[in-house]
C-alpha cells in the first residue's frame, strides 16, 4: 500500500443480503434505495459502496443507528461476513483473497475482537477465557497463563482469575473480553459496540481504560458505536454510517462543527461541544495581555474552568514546544460551548 | 359402484407371495452373512461376558461401596449415597443380587455403545441440516416401531442370546442420545461461536473446546435418558435370552407369581432411580457455573 499510515483500507465494498445478491448489485449501483430493494426485490442492502481508509495506531469510530450496517462493516474486516463485492486491504494483503488457513492465521495473530454481549465461554474461568486466543494459537499453557495474567491485571481484574463469567458484573465481563482480545497481541482491535451493553458510569470507566491502554499500546482500533458522545470521546477519526452508506468522515471536531447534512446536524446539536472542540480551533491572533498558558489541544470545557479561576479573562494558547500561538477570551469559550440552534435564535432576537 | 365400497386390495395370493419373497430374501441373507455378522459381534459378547463375570466375582460390600463412591463423586449429596447403598443392600437381601449384576452389566455395555455410537452421529447431525433431515425420520422409526418387530430379524440373524438382546436394547435406547447431542450443539450460543471464529479457531478446536463443553448438560440429559430406556427394555430383552432381572419377571407373568414379579420389577425401578440420580446430579453439577455460585 502506498500510504504507510493507512493500516486498513476498504474499497468499493457492497453487501446485499438475500437469495441472489449478485443480481441486485447492478440495481444498487444504479441508485435503487434500501427501502425499494427491500420492498420490491426482497433483498436487504447491508452496505453500499463503502470506501474507508483507517489509519494505523489510531481509534477509528464507525457510528450509526441500528440497521445502519455498522456491525456488518466491522465483520468484513476479519471476514466473519463475506461481502457481495469489494476489497478489504490490511497492510498489503486483501483479506478477501486469503485462503482458509491464511485467514485463520490472520484472525489468530493480527486482528482480535471484542463483542457487544461479551461472548465469553461460560464454562471457563476468567483466566481460561483470557488464554482462549493464545490456546488457539497453540501457545504452551504456562506461557499463555503468564501472558494472560498480565492483561488481567491491566484491565483491573487481578484476584478474579478463578471466577466464572456468570459470577461477574457486565462491566467486569467486558474487561475479560478486552483482556482476551489484548492477550493475543494482535495489532488490530475490532470492538463491536463493546461498551453499549454497560451502564453509563461503567461505560465511561471502560472508555477510560481503553484510552489509557491505547496511550501506550498504539493499536489500530476500529470501534463501533451508536452513541455519538462515545464516538466523539474516544474517536481520532469518525465515520458516520446511514442505511449502509458512509455519510461523513472526519475528526470529532469536523463532525460537530461542520455537519455535512441535516441528519448529522440533528445528531450533533445536543452534544456538549465544550468536550469536543479544542482551543486551537477557536483561538485568535495572539496579543500581549496576560493569562494562563494552555495547550492548543485542550478542550474548551477544561479551559473555561481554568480561565474562570484565573484573574485574567483570557488564556494564552501554546503549541507542543511551548510557544504562544494564539489567545482565547472567556467569551470565545462560552460561545464555542453554546448550542448552535440557540446561537441562531439569539441572532434573531 | 363396487370399487367404492370394496377396498382395492392386493389379491390374497399376491400378498402371500409378496411376504414370502421378503421372508425368503432375508433368510438367504441370513444364511450367507449370518456367521460373518455373528463373528463381528464376538468381541462385544466377550466384553459383556467378562464384565458380567467381573461384577459377579466382586464381593458384594465392595460393589456397594463403589456405587456409593460414584454417587458421592457425581452428586456430593449424602441422600443419594445412602439411598443407593440401602437399596442395593435390600436387592441383595431379597435374593436378587446375581440377576441385578447381569442387568447392570448389560446396561453398562449398552450405555457405552450408545454413547460411542450416538455422540458422533449427533455431532454429524448437528453440523449438517441434510444429515439431520435423514437421521431424524430414522430415529422416529426406532422410537415408535414396536420392539417385537425388530426382534424378529435380529433373532433370525443372530439367534437367541445376549448379543441380539443387546442390539435390541441399543436400537431402543440410542435415539435420545443422538437427539440431545444434536440439540445441545445446535443450541450453543451463536455469539460465542462467532467469537471462536473471530479468534481463528479451526472447526475441530471449535467442536472440542466450545461446542461439546457447552452442549454437555444436554448430552448428559441424553445419557440419562438412554440409561432409563435401556432399563425399560430389560424385560423384553429377556424374552430373547438376556439374563438378568427381566427373566424372573417373565417367569412371573407366565406363572402368575405376584410377589416374584413385584420384587424383581421393584429392583429394576431401584436400579433406574440410582442410575438416574447419579447421572442427573452429575449433569447438574456440570452447569454449576451458570448459576454463579462457587463450586
Amino acid at each position: 500500500m502506498s500510504d504507510p499510515e493507512t493500516k486498513i483500507e476498504i474499497k468499493r465494498l457492497f453487501k446485499i443480503f438475500g437469495d441472489q445478491p449478485e443480481s441486485m448489485l447492478e440495481k444498487v449501483r444504479e441508485g435503487v434505495s434500501k427501502d425499494e430493494l427491500n420492498d420490491q426485490h426482497n433483498h436487504v442492502l447491508g452496505l453500499s459502496d463503502i470506501n474507508l481508509k483507517i489509519r494505523a495506531k489510531g481509534i477509528q469510530v464507525v457510528m450509526g443507528l441500528s440497521g445502519s450496517g455498522k456491525s456488518t462493516l466491522i465483520r468484513h474486516i476479519n471476514r466473519l461476513i463475506e461481502p457481495t463485492v469489494g476489497e478489504v486491504w490490511i497492510d498489503s494483503e486483501n483479506v478477501l483473497e486469503m485462503d482458509e488457513k491464511t485467514l485463520r492465521d490472520f484472525r489468530r495473530n493480527r486482528a482480535s475482537m471484542v463483542f457487544q454481549r461479551f461472548a465469553l465461554l461460560p464454562h471457563r474461568t476468567v483466566m481460561e477465557n483470557t488464554i482462549y486466543g493464545l490456546e488457539i494459537q497453540g501457545m504452551a499453557e504456562k506461557d499463555a497463563e503468564k501472558q494472560a495474567a498480565h492483561w488481567i491485571e491491566r484491565v483491573g481484574l487481578a484476584g478474579y482469575e478463578e471466577n466464572f463469567p456468570g459470577q461477574l458484573s457486565g462491566g467486569m465481563q467486558q474487561r475479560v473480553g478486552l483482556a482476551r482480545a489484548l492477550a493475543t497481541d494482535a495489532d488490530i482491535l475490532l470492538m463491536d459496540e463493546a461498551f453499549s451493553a454497560l451502564d453509563p458510569l461503567i461505560r465511561t470507566d471502560m472508555q477510560n481504560i481503553l484510552l489509557d491502554l491505547q496511550q501506550e499500546l498504539h493499536k489500530t482500533i476500529v470501534f463501533i458505536t451508536h452513541d455519538l458522545e462515545e464516538a466523539l470521546r474516544i474517536g481520532d477519526q469518525i465515520a458516520i454510517l446511514r442505511d449502509g452508506q458512509v455519510v461523513q468522515q472526519g475528526t470529532p471536531q469536523q463532525i460537530v462543527l461542520k455537519p455535512k447534512d441535516d441528519y448529522i446536524a440533528d445528531f450533533t446539536k445536543d452534544i456538549n461541544r465544550g468536550r469536543v472542540i479544542q482551543l486551537k480551533t477557536i483561538m485568535k491572533v495572539p496579543n500581549d495581555k496576560p493569562g494562563p498558558e494552555l495547550s492548543a489541544e485542550m478542550l474548551v470545557e477544561d479551559a473555561a474552568q481554568l480561565v474562570t479561576e484565573s484573574p485574567s479573562s483570557q488564556a494564552r494558547v501554546t503549541n507542543d514546544s511551548g510557544d504562544v500561538v494564539g489567545v482565547v477570551g472567556i467569551n470565545d469559550l462560552i460561545r464555542a460551548m453554546a448550542r448552535p440552534d440557540i446561537e441562531s435564535r439569539l441572532e434573531e432576537l | 359402484m363396487d370399487w367404492f365400497t370394496e377396498f382395492p386390495e392386493l389379491g390374497r395370493r399376491d400378498l402371500r407371495d409378496f411376504r414370502k419373497s421378503i421372508d425368503q430374501g432375508f433368510k438367504d441373507f441370513t444364511r450367507t452373512y449370518g456367521e460373518d455378522i455373528e463373528s463381528f459381534f464376538e468381541p462385544l459378547l466377550q466384553f459383556l461376558i467378562w464384565l458380567e463375570k467381573l461384577l459377579l466375582a466382586t464381593p458384594w460390600p465392595l460393589f456397594i461401596v463403589a456405587v456409593a463412591a460414584l454417587a458421592w463423586f457425581a452428586s456430593r449429596s449424602l441422600r443419594v449415597v445412602v439411598g443407593s447403598a440401602v437399596s442395593l443392600f435390600l436387592i441383595g437381601f431379597l435374593g436378587m443380587w446375581e440377576d441385578t449384576m447381569s442387568t447392570v452389566s448389560i446396561i453398562v455395555v449398552c450405555t457405552i455403545l450408545c454413547i460411542g455410537l450416538g455422540l458422533p452421529v449427533g455431532i454429524v447431525m448437528s453440523r449438517s441440516d441434510r444429515a439431520q433431515s435423514v437421521v431424524t425420520p430414522i430415529l422416529d422409526i426406532m422410537q415408535t416401531i414396536p420392539s417385537f418387530v425388530y426382534l424378529i430379524p435380529v433373532v433370525m440373524l443372530l439367534g437367541i442370546g445376549k448379543v441380539p438382546g443387546l442390539i435390541a436394547v441399543v436400537i431402543y435406547a440410542i435415539p435420545p442420545m443422538i437427539r440431545l447431542t444434536n440439540l445441545g450443539i445446535r443450541l450453543v450460543d451463536k455469539e460465542v461461536l462467532e467469537a471462536a471464529d473471530a479468534f481463528g479457531a479451526s472447526p475441530w478446536q471449535k467442536l472440542v473446546r466450545v461446542q461439546i463443553p457447552l452442549a454437555l448438560p444436554n448430552i448428559f440429559a441424553g445419557v440419562n435418558q438412554t440409561i432409563m430406556m435401556s432399563l425399560a427394555m430389560v424385560v423384553i430383552a429377556s424374552m430373547i435370552g438376556v439374563t438378568g432381572l427381566g427373566q424372573p419377571v417373565l417367569k412371573a407373568i407366565s406363572n402368575q407369581y405376584l410377589a416374584m414379579g413385584l420384587l424383581n420389577g421393584l429392583a429394576i425401578v431401584a436400579l433406574a432411580i440410582i442410575f438416574d440420580r447419579i447421572s442427573q446430579s452429575y449433569g447438574k453439577r456440570l452447569q454449576s457455573h451458570r448459576g454463579g455460585q462457587d463450586e
